[in-house]
């Protein structure tokens, strides 16, 4: 009995070990699971409030017509931009992060934000633009991290970084209450952005069993698991409902 | 040691307790949340110390403050909020270790991660106040778009004015420039440039630092704008003096706000604070206070009150904004919930009493908050819509009845001010109402004042107590001609008499 327990042990920890080894994460992009999935939005689109500019003729004179509110943006095809899905939870715990690729950019543009939402790594740094040339002040009402407000009067470029994961950190700029975006801090790469065809993509993903959030600014959160391994790809649909 | 260490720290966050929940709690919270009893009826609001943000500090834009920069905020308080100065009242020992135990409600002054790096400042260029480095100020006052908050001339009239939110989503209004005295981090021109290097953090105040790296403006034309910033306020803070002399003029008193008249006639400021007596009350007064002059020219009085008012009222722009002013500030613990803003106007109220204290020792006066049922104030009443004055008896808050002789108004707004001109003549038909402005006499009287786009109408307003108005006479012919007159008689009796002995000494000697 007892050799027989030691023999379980023994390849119970084998197994572990193959386990793990057999986790180590692959490089984003090469190989390993992918989760993907459309936001779907049902219900009555909310009209969304128009942006007087008039103070703004320079932002002004970047539209047509008269530009609205970013808070919720029903696509063509009856998905819903803009939501933040990543990896809520669910790596493992040997997981590394492999280093950011560069900065993560953030332009102001016609007194909006482009992008209205986005995600970023750890230390990755975040290039706040200022397109317009007119005064703008980047604020960022950050709990989880230290929070910042600095002004960007002309046409520059300025960079910060977040130390802790926080989602969401929220931006604003102050000489135009209108103007509000959405940042995602995590400590790891799978994380994406519904767009135009509310349509994202998680690639790259050790084999596991993820609990995946899906965030939008007025409709909250909605979480799903999926399991992935090797390098297949699951699918993952949310939907969200107009009030 | 280390266990030392740990319990003079210990020791010191409990005593720090102690005063914080004797001293700080009733504004801050037990939880140091910033909710404490009296923190609904306030604007700004007391500090939330759970996030470790502060607005006035010496570190860079979103980093912790150092310990100075809270021993400053808790010596000094917070001028233009509710923050007193604890100098004085509490010891270097509580004060010190007050300031340990607020560090305790946020987490991030425990995480070693933090440098809390004190900016180095550097010195202010010499030449502030010529006039060339007030124009390189105001040009970057305009460039770096200053204006778009606290407004073209400075008084927090800037068109995203009415937008402001803090980072907890309360109303708040960008500074008047116009009174440093009540700038929360100091008004000095160091305060200034801190500030613009530094930003309040948790308001939309930014940090200014970035452009200097940047290269878009300089260490010195920094300092240029500071100092233009510095220049909008008077050299010394306001003193508040009891009596406002009128004098007497030739000629007709000034009607029109801007007469040059003006530019010549001391100015008097009187503080103005929240109704607070009777409900509902008011503990967020919009106007600070208010700047008097007086004129007389023998029969009629003319009476120039101006005050800083972020708006002409009513105003649609800023509807939404007495909406959340109301919605912030609580009033009565019974009130009913918040009434929804309406387009109120602007108005001011300058009180007397109906007729003068009798007797030469006389200083009895009616009660100060707009008289009583049985003892009514006599007022003049200004709109800003209509515009138009009025005369009345007011008997307490809630009682106006006007009676015919209105004085004539003439009022002027621009730029985040009221300018007033109130004039009546000295005497009236109706002595047992009018107060009957008699020179040489001290004429108690008090002031009243509402800003319609922040939520203030009937009792939500700022009073003032009793001061006085003298109007000064005309030095009297008699006493220029008397000496003269002393003087002739003296010389005359005086040769008289040496005629006298001159005669007499001749007849002698003949």
């Amino acid at each position: 009995m007892r050799k027989l327990g030691a023999v379980a042990v023994t390849g119970a920890v084998l197994a572990l070990a193959l386990a793990a080894w057999t986790r180590q994460p692959p490089t984003p992009g090469q190989g390993g699971g992918t989760i993907g999935g459309k936001v779907k939005f049902t219900g009555a689109k909310p009209a969304m409030p128009k942006i007087d500019m008039t103070e703004e003729p320079k932002c002004k004179a970047k539209y047509q017509g008269v530009p609205t509110d970013e808070t919720v943006v029903v696509n063509a095809n009856g998905t819903l931009a803009n939501v933040f899905v990543y990896v809520k939870s669910g790596l493992p715990a040997s997981y590394t992060a492999p280093a950011a690729a560069g900065p993560v950019a953030l332009d102001q543009d016609g007194c909006r934000y482009h992008p209205h939402v986005l995600g970023i790594q750890v230390g990755q740094p975040l290039a706040i633009k200022n397109s317009d040339g007119i005064l703008h002040n980047i604020k960022a009402k950050a709990k989880a991290n230290r929070p910042f407000n600095i002004s960007q009067p002309t046409v520059m470029t300025s960079t910060k970084t977040f130390d802790k994961p926080e989602v969401m950190v929220a931006l604003e700029c102050n000489v135009h209450g209108w103007m509000h975006a959405w940042l995602g801090v995590l400590p790891h790469p799978f994380f994406a952005v519904s767009g135009a065809d509310g349509s994202f993509t998680l690639k790259g993903l050790p084999p596991g069993t993820y609990s995946i959030e899906a965030w939008h600014e007025k409709y909250g959160t909605q979480t799903a698991t999926v399991t992935v391994a090797g390098s297949e790809t699951k699918t993952a649909d949310f939907s969200f409902a107009g009030k | 040691m280390l266990a030392l260490a740990a319990v003079l720290s210990a020791q010191d966050t409990t005593a720090g307790k102690s005063v914080y929940v004797t001293w700080c709690a009733g504004c801050h919270g037990d939880g140091g949340a910033g909710d404490g009893a009296a923190a609904a009826h306030m604007l700004p609001r007391p500090r939330n110390f759970t996030g470790g943000l502060y607005k006035i500090r010496t570190t860079a834009s979103g980093q912790l403050p150092t310990d100075a920069d809270l021993e400053r905020a808790i010596d000094d308080g917070l001028p233009g909020s509710a923050m007193p100065g604890w100098k004085g009242r509490l010891s270097d020992t509580e004060r010190r270790d007050v300031m340990a135990y607020i560090k305790t409600f946020s987490s991030f002054f425990a995480d070693t991660s933090q440098h809390v790096v004190p900016l180095k400042f550097s010195s202010p260029p010499g030449g502030g106040t010529s006039e060339t480095a007030l124009k390189v100020g105001r040009q970057f006052y305009d460039s770096i778009g200053c204006r778009k908050c606290h407004g073209d001339q400075g008084r927090g009239d800037g068109p995203s004015a009415p937008t402001l939110k803090d980072d907890a989503d309360f109303p708040i209004f960008a500074a008047d420039l116009h009174q440093n005295w009540r700038f929360r981090g100091g008004g000095s021109v160091e305060d200034i440039y801190r500030r613009l290097r530094t930003g309040l953090d948790g308001t939309p105040m930014p940090s200014f630092a970035d452009l200097i790296d940047q290269r878009f403006l300089t260490d010195e034309e920094l300092w240029r704008l500071a100092q233009y910033v510095r220049s909008l306020s008077p050299p010394t803070p306001p003193e508040v003096r009891d009596v406002v002399h009128a004098p007497q003029i030739h000629g007709t008193v000034p009607t029109s706000p801007d007469d040059s008249v003006w530019a010549r006639v001391v100015r008097y400021w009187f503080p103005l604070v929240g109704q607070v007596i009777h409900k509902s009350r008011w503990f967020a007064p919009a106007v600070s206070g208010v700047w008097v002059q007086a004129v007389h020219d023998g029969t009629t009085l003319a009476l120039r009150v101006s005050w800083d008012d972020r708006t002409e009222s009513p105003d649609s722009a800023w509807l939404k904004f007495a909406q959340r002013i109301l919605e912030t500030v609580a009033g009565d613990d019974s009130a009913p919930p918040p009434p929804k803003a309406e387009p109120w106007p602007d108005q001011l109220a300058v009180q007397f009493p109906r007729r003068l204290p009798e007797g030469s020792g006389g200083m009895e006066r009616p009660y100060f908050l707009m008289g009583a049922t049985t003892d009514p104030v006599y007022q003049w009443r200004w709109t800003s819509r209509p515009r138009r004055a009025l005369a009345g008896l007011a008997r307490g808050i809630e009682r106006f009845d006007t009676v015919a002789g209105a004085p004539a108004g003439e009022a002027l707004y621009g730029h985040g001010e009221w300018r007033l001109v109130l004039t009546r003549a000295l005497a009236t038909p109706d002595t047992a109402n009018e107060v009957q402005l008699e020179a040489g006499r001290a004429i108690p009287m008090a002031f009243f004042a509402w800003d319609g786009s922040s939520g203030e109408h009937g009792s939500r307003m700022a009073v003032s107590t009793w001061y006085f108005l003298a109007l000064d006479r005309p030095t009297p012919p008699g006493v220029f001609i008397s000496p003269v007159l002393a003087m002739l008689v003296t010389l005359g009796l005086g040769l008289v008499v040496v005629r006298r002995a001159q005669r007499r000494g001749a007849r002698h000697i003949s």
